[in-house]
């Protein structure tokens, strides 16, 4: 493709240029502007007609005008991919932000990602152990889910999913995951967190940065995950690497998108979010997973704020409709003091049944994890008879599931920043102690011949 | 033919305009110089609007753009089943084959294998007159299904010959006196419904063994289903127990617009699971169509009506076929999108104003009919919805609900109880009862429809207390109100919930479900008799024999034992009475 720079800008509203040209250009092609004080912008084409071509400008069209040239590349957006990247961190549209080096790249590869062929996948069922009780008991993650965290603002999110970070790993086994973090949007003084809690622990060795901030280019953060899941997907498919990506915040992604589609003039869906959102979104989620024949996985943590705690808003909703499951934080279990305040009942792992059990965690998981979350729900439905009518009025059966709410937020929920509890003696064997609180005739979800091998109170066989 | 060439004008996504031809509407074009798959969605002066099936980036106004006269149409004949095809009926396994891992574009894959030979057994000789569905031969295409060739709708006449043996499925098996070849294999345009003589009412039941569908609400082979919820409300958990268990003898499994993870799971799960009717892997009788959320969008709005064809296809041999849509929401929503590229004016929530007739021709495509040969065949439609936020007052929700006449609610509030299948049986409803009561006393018990009638009767009454206990707490109840209470509670725990990963609880035919039923009324009433003898609630409900009855049902054997364990439980409760 020539090299040809054009000077037929017409229109430009807000991140969009629109110009006449002359020679075809194709969908999607990348662009560069060179602004009259030689600074240089880049962009991609979004609509190309023989008429009119549209950029979407990622660092915005300030100083944009009508002298601006327009150059076509001739290519879409590549990311220059090699081994290199980890260790390295990035800016929201992949130059090198940490004073390195150009990433030496080994391939070139296309940031917008082909779809994984369904039948080309391959199961998650690798149990992760997060050391987190609430998670691994009750929304057990498995190795290539992507499970994100639903908070909002003024909640620990960024806590845990650091927490998540430090102390994921697979049962007995000594892989360690590589850590893709992408940052859209979000502010200097949580990136400083990010960055100092991975550096303190020596994860940021391990660990590739893809860093937009609030104050950078809001379009840009519309590249910036597909450039870190690009170099996900390079390191785990030609590599072998298990890597975690954690993305934050996904509400300035879909904030971003937006923009674009009001910039455009486009239809809007629900809330004035384009109708295409949920394509969209699935093109990030879904870059998540195993294939066959390939050993490493891509794990992802997508964080997002739900804006006014709503779940129901577009962007959890969405999500929620494309990810296995969704881990939520409460602000009421915040509020208590409790960390982490991971509220279990609308939480859930859609790929749980197939990391547990047998072989993988333990036998009697699926029947533990079941009568945590009936007993726990129904405690908590009694929370709101009591504050009416008082506890005089339950029954023992009710009065057994009010307490176990109590100690179950206290003692099974609340755990310390660096406490990494084992699946089984940490999680499971506190989950056993706390149900014998109740009557072993109210636990109907527990076959009776785990409540014979584990409960404290009925264990058979083991008594001395 | 004509095949004309033009050339592209404008690319935005997956629309893209063209001029310098003019071919008919949803015509299939070849589209740039890689040719990829399209189809004419809007003609427009000089252009031509196509929606195109495969990601367009990279591609320049000028490319060529090529006519093939063709409507989108799918390959029909033996080799359908145990396959798993994209939205456009390109084999998954096959675009692995060629492209890896990752779905690339420009391959052209044909739907059956045009190569593989079928050993064919003609059921027709020379002379016989035929006409268009008459079944000429069959194959033995899985260990339990025999294809049935058909003759394609449009031709008739007098046998001319007929062959015998391994033929591929392009070969002429049947040659007619007028001159025209039949062969295994016929194309379908997706967007006709294939024709049938006439509909009938339904009135025979589609069996899941899922108790809470089964018995209270259940589903009419050749009637459709709606199930809306919002996620992770068990949608696609309940999608796949009745793809598993419905003992319709093909099922068609659409994954449209949804996680690829999830499909990955059925692809490895249905191989291995047998079919409780014929003993046999699952997957013999199971096409699926997977077009997940990050595959091009206009291929999802064509996966519906690729997969309803192929559910014709089976029906006009005189199957009963089950085919589940998740979800009918992806779908609506790829029209969305689609319309807004072509800058249609909207309709409510941006979908576009055609979105409820578009529903309704895809569920009437349903139905128990007499095929073109006489035969009794069936299509049963089962629609997820997946409404934003739950709340079904959302325009595809209401759309779905308007017309297939079995709602199943799914409900936020039960799935975090852990209350599955979460499906609310307050909010829920079938229409078909009436039609299939007459069916229920002939084959499982002269009084079912009455024991129906009283649980569902008891979980209203449930209801209606609960909201007094709300207020008062239970021990203010009189005390055959607290019974009722309890028996309610056994509906729902004994009975309602259902373990889908428990080996033995994840079916339960409707004998057992029967007996179920009945050892709650039967609990009802040594309760009510026992208590009006004098004895304590507590009592009553402790006995260990009912915590027995009611873990028995884990066990495999369940259906033999439950007569017993109920004898043992009446015995127990009207000990209690004498103990006080």
């Amino acid at each position: 493709m020539s090299g040809k720079e054009y000077r037929t800008i017409t229109d430009v509203k807000g991140p969009l240029v629109f110009l006449n040209k002359t020679e075809p250009v194709s969908y999607n092609e990348i662009v560069q502007l060179r602004l009259s004080d030689g600074s240089i912008k880049n962009g991609q084409v979004l609509d190309t007609s023989d008429d009119q071509v549209i950029v979407q400008v990622f660092e915005g069209t300030a100083s944009v005008d009508r002298q601006t040239g327009v150059k076509f590349l001739g290519d879409v957006f590549k990311l220059p991919v090699s081994k290199g990247l980890i260790g390295r961190i990035l800016d929201g549209a992949g130059r090198p932000r940490d004073g390195g080096p150009e990433i030496v790249a080994d391939d070139m590869a296309d940031i917008i990602g082909a779809a994984i062929n369904p039948y080309s996948r391959q199961s998650p069922e690798s149990f992760i152990q997060t050391g987190i009780s609430a998670i691994d008991a009750c929304t057990s993650l498995v190795r290539g889910q992507k499970l994100p965290i639903f908070s909002a603002s003024g909640l620990p999110h960024n806590d845990i999913a650091l927490q998540i970070a430090r102390q994921a790993k697979l049962v007995g086994s000594d892989d360690d995951f590589v850590v893709v973090f992408c940052a859209m949007g979000i502010t200097a003084e949580e990136y400083n967190f990010f960055v100092h809690d991975l550096e303190r622990t020596g994860a940021l060795e391990n660990a590739a940065l893809f860093v937009n901030l609030a104050d950078d280019p809001a379009v840009e953060r519309l590249i910036t995950p597909r450039l870190a899941l690009t170099a996900a997907e390079y390191l785990a498919f030609e590599h072998d690497y298990h890597v975690l990506v954690i993305y934050t915040d996904m509400t300035n992604y879909c904030e971003s998108l937006r923009q674009i589609g009001a910039a455009r003039e486009e239809v809007p869906g629900r809330r004035g979010y384009p109708g295409y959102m949920y394509t969209d979104l699935a093109m990030l989620y879904e870059r998540a997973g195993l294939v066959k024949g390939k050993k490493g996985s891509i794990t992802q943590f997508p964080i997002l704020t739900m804006p006014g705690d709503d779940i129901t808003h577009p962007i959890p909703d969405l999500s929620g409709y494309i990810t296995e499951g969704q881990i939520v934080i409460s602000r009421e279990l915040h509020q208590k003091g409790i960390y982490p305040p991971i509220n279990v009942l609308p939480s859930l792992s859609r790929l749980m049944n197939a990391g547990i059990g047998p072989g993988k965690t333990r036998e009697d998981h699926k029947s533990v994890s079941d009568q945590l979350y009936a007993a726990y729900a129904q405690g908590k439905e009694l929370r709101g008879l009591v504050a009416i009518v008082g506890e005089d009025a339950l029954n023992e059966r009710d009065l057994q599931l009010l307490k176990f709410a109590d100690i179950f937020e206290d003692k099974f929920l609340r755990q310390s920043r660096d406490e990494d509890r084992s699946i089984d003696e940490g999680t499971l064997d506190l989950a056993w102690n706390l149900l014998s609180n109740i009557d072993t005739k109210f636990l109907v979800r527990l076959d009776q011949k785990w409540i014979d091998k584990y409960h404290p109170g009925e264990k058979k066989g083991e008594e001395e | 033919m004509s095949t004309e060439n033009g050339v592209i004008y404008r690319i935005s996504g997956p629309v893209v305009t063209a001029t310098g031809i003019a071919p008919r509407m949803y015509e299939v074009v070849r589209v740039g110089n890689e040719g990829l798959m399209g189809e004419v969605i809007e003609l427009h002066g000089e252009q031509s609007v196509i929606q195109v099936y495969e990601e367009t980036s990279g591609i320049e106004p000028g490319e060529p753009v090529i006519r093939t006269g063709q409507t989108l149409s799918v390959q029909l004949g033996p080799g359908l089943l145990t396959q798993i095809y994209d939205g456009i009926q390109r084999p998954l396994p096959k675009l692995e084959e060629t492209m890896g891992v990752f779905i690339t574009r420009g391959v052209d894959a044909d739907g059956l294998d045009l190569t593989k030979e079928w050993e064919f057994v003609p059921t027709v000789k020379v002379g016989d007159e035929l006409s268009a569905g008459h079944v000429i031969g069959t194959v033995q295409e899985t260990e339990t299904i025999e294809h049935r060739v058909m003759v394609p709708p449009g031709k008739e006449g007098v046998v001319k010959t007929i062959e015998s043996g391994s033929f591929n499925i392009t070969q002429t098996v049947c040659k007619l006196e007028d001159g025209s070849e039949i062969a295994m294999m016929q194309e379908w345009p997706v967007r006709h419904p294939r024709p049938f003589v006439q509909k009938y009412a339904p009135d025979v039941p589609l069996m899941t063994g899922q108790r809470i569908l089964d018995f209270l609400f259940p589903l009419a082979k050749g009637g459709t289903a709606g199930i809306p919820g919002p996620f992770g409300s068990g949608k696609t958990v309940t999608q796949q127990q009745l793809a598993k268990w419905s003992d319709a003898q093909i099922v068609v499994y659409i994954g449209c617009g949804e996680r690829g993870n999830e499909m990955t799971e059925v692809l490895d799960e249905f191989p291995h699971l047998i079919d409780p009717n014929t003993n046999k892997p699952l997957m013999n009788r199971t096409v699926m169509i997977a077009n997940t959320s990050n595959m091009p969008v206009a291929a999802r709005e064509a996966s519906v009506y690729t997969g309803v064809t192929i559910a014709e296809y089976f029906r006009d041999m005189g199957y009963n076929v089950a085919l589940m849509a998740d979800s009918t929401s992806r779908w609506a929503e790829a029209m969305r999108e689609i319309s807004s590229r072509l800058e249609e004016m909207p309709g409510e929530e941006g979908y576009p104003a055609y979105l409820s007739s578009r529903l309704a021709e895809f569920y009437e495509r349903a139905g128990r009919v007499e095929t073109l040969s006489g035969e009794d065949g069936s299509v049963s439609v089962i629609g997820a919805v997946s409404p934003p936020g739950g709340d079904i007052s959302e325009p595809v929700s209401q759309g779905t609900l308007r017309i297939v006449k079995v709602f199943w609610g799914l409900d936020a509030g039960l799935a975090r109880q852990r209350h599955f299948p979460a499906i609310n049986w307050l909010s829920s409803y079938s229409l078909y009862p009436q039609a299939l009561d007459q069916w229920y006393r002939d084959n499982i018990a002269t009084d079912f429809p009455e024991v129906r009638t009283e649980i569902s009767t008891l979980l209203q009454i449930e209801a209606e207390l609960q909201e007094i206990v709300q207020l008062v707490g239970s021990d203010a109840l009189p005390i055959d109100q607290q019974l009722t209470l309890e028996v309610a509670r056994m509906i729902r725990e004994f009975f309602l919930q259902q373990n889908a990963f428990h080996d033995v609880d994840t079916y339960s035919d409707l004998k057992l479900q029967y007996d179920m039923a009945k050892a709650i009324l039967n609990f009802q009433e040594e309760g009510k008799k026992a208590i009006a003898g004098g004895a304590q609630l507590e009592d009553v409900v402790n006995v260990p024999a009912r915590t027995d009855l009611m873990r028995g049902r884990f066990e495999e054997g369940y259906d033999g034992r439950i007569e017993g364990l109920v004898a043992e439980m009446s015995k127990q409760i009207a000990a209690s009475m004498e103990e006080n």
